[in-house]
């Protein structure tokens, strides 16, 4: 099926900077994505409701807040528990290396760090689709 | 899943069911129209309520505060967010829902956003196909936020039972109001943003406008709301029960949907015509030999429309 990707560009939690997400968002759309931006605040219940409704084929989370640990997988358990399998889920901000491989094993396929070109993560997103 | 697993989920209520449907029913026009077909029997319910005005005039704001008194009466409730799509990459950033946000949890609120993908008249080409997955779904009232518009996206009217045309202050004066295209489209007026200064002279100027028709069946209304702090939306919402109750009563709601049932109808007659039309001058270039005689004066355009329609065994009109 040759349709635009849709993408959820989400920020969990209590973090009021949205500078990345919005660049991220934008680097998206340029890329040909439909990008569905949300705002601030949201919790992971939030975003899967958000996801199921809009029926969207990347989520990506932005945090810096540092409670990436619990909010991510959080996210990932929620899609489980509503049966969503083809949904791809990525991570990026200030994220410590000694997390990842922890937030991979919890459902989140990539983790983008700081300094990460954007080109990298749309050819991700573009390689790595489950529908 | 299969698609007629997909409408049995939908129908017992499954928000997933709805999402996957809408996702088919705007991207593969076969599908879609198997889909379609199917649901027909359970469209038509919906009041369908449409939000058009110019960008920033706070149709999101004013469509989030809308559900939240439709659903405090026991409704059901979907959005269709509609924003613009790039001409040049494509993609397009849908952040309708930034105002909307504690409404993704509601059981009874669905809210789907769409890119126009380079479909003009302030809807996408398949925001109808959407709506009619929703209708189906069982949604009470189903709002259409347009895009941002300018002056003459019009194509609302196609598919809304009731229009509210936002209108804000400080976009230019009263001649503005007497011109041709969205102004006309209104069945409420809201000027929104009321707390700004020039408000009421911008609802004066609407009112004039209004009073200037004076064939018109009805007067719309014209109702001051301040969406951001939840002001006068109990009156917009009044005013929307009254305009279904004189829709119902002067047998305009059956007028005005059969109306864009026959535009609905004569669209895809065309659209069909079109792939025929297009099948039988794409082909080999089957037009090059007429075009060089159009351009040595052999022939002049409309002889050659008529030669093809004659070779189609149709004639115009």
């Amino acid at each position: 099926m040759n349709r635009p990707i849709r993408v959820l560009v989400a920020k969990p939690g209590l973090d009021g900077h949205d500078r990345g997400a919005k660049v991220i968002a934008r680097a998206l759309r340029d890329a040909g994505m439909e990008v569905i931006y949300t705002g601030l605040r949201q919790t992971p219940e939030q975003i899967v409701a958000t996801a199921i409704q809009e029926d969207v084929d990347v989520i990506g989370l932005s945090l810096l807040s540092g409670a990436h640990n619990y909010l991510f997988p959080r996210v990932a358990e929620l899609l489980k528990e509503e049966g969503v399998d083809d949904v791809l889920l990525i991570g990026g901000g200030v994220i410590p290396n000694e997390d990842i491989p922890g937030l991979k094993e919890a459902g989140i396929s990539e983790i983008f760090t700081p300094g990460t070109p954007t080109t990298e993560m749309i050819e991700y997103i573009k390689n790595n689709l489950k529908r | 899943m299969s698609y007629m697993k997909l409408i049995e989920n939908m129908l017992k209520g499954q928000k997933r069911a709805c999402g996957k449907l809408i996702t088919i029913v705007e991207n593969e026009p076969e599908e879609a129209e198997k889909i379609l077909r199917e649901i027909h029997q359970y469209t038509g319910k919906a009041h369908i309520i449409g939000i058009t005005g110019p960008p920033g005039a706070g149709k999101s704001t004013l469509t989030d505060k809308m559900v939240k008194a439709l659903i405090k009466e026991g409704n059901k409730v979907a959005v269709i967010a509609i924003d613009p799509t790039s001409p040049y990459t494509g993609g397009s950033i849908l952040g309708d829902r930034i105002r909307m946000q504690d409404l993704a949890l509601d059981p009874n609120v669905f809210i789907r956003s769409m890119g126009t993908r380079g479909h003009l008249g302030g809807l996408s080409k398949y925001t109808k196909n959407a709506l009619k997955v929703l209708d189906a779904a069982g949604y009470d009232y189903i709002i259409i936020e347009t895009v941002g518009v300018g002056q003459s996206e019009v194509d609302i009217v196609k598919i809304a039972d009731t229009i509210i045309m936002v209108m804000v202050p400080g976009l230019g004066d009263d001649i503005q109001s007497i011109k041709a295209g969205i102004m006309e489209i209104g069945d409420i007026f809201a000027v929104n943003k009321s707390d700004l200064f020039g408000a009421d002279r911008t609802a004066t100027e609407i009112n004039m406008m209004l009073d200037l028709s004076m064939d018109m069946e009805r007067r719309p209304p014209v109702v001051k709301v301040v969406a951001a702090k939840n002001e006068g939306i109990d009156d917009l919402i009044n005013e929307v029960r009254e305009h279904i109750n004189y829709l119902k009563k002067s047998g305009k709601f059956e007028e005005r949907r059969k109306n864009n049932l026959k535009l609905e109808v004569v669209e895809l007659i065309e659209e069909e015509l079109r792939k025929i039309v297009i099948s039988h001058t794409d082909k080999e270039s089957k037009l090059d030999g007429e075009v060089v005689d159009i351009l040595n004066k052999k022939k002049n355009v409309y002889e050659v429309r008529d030669e093809f329609l004659g070779k189609l065994n149709r004639s115009p009109n």
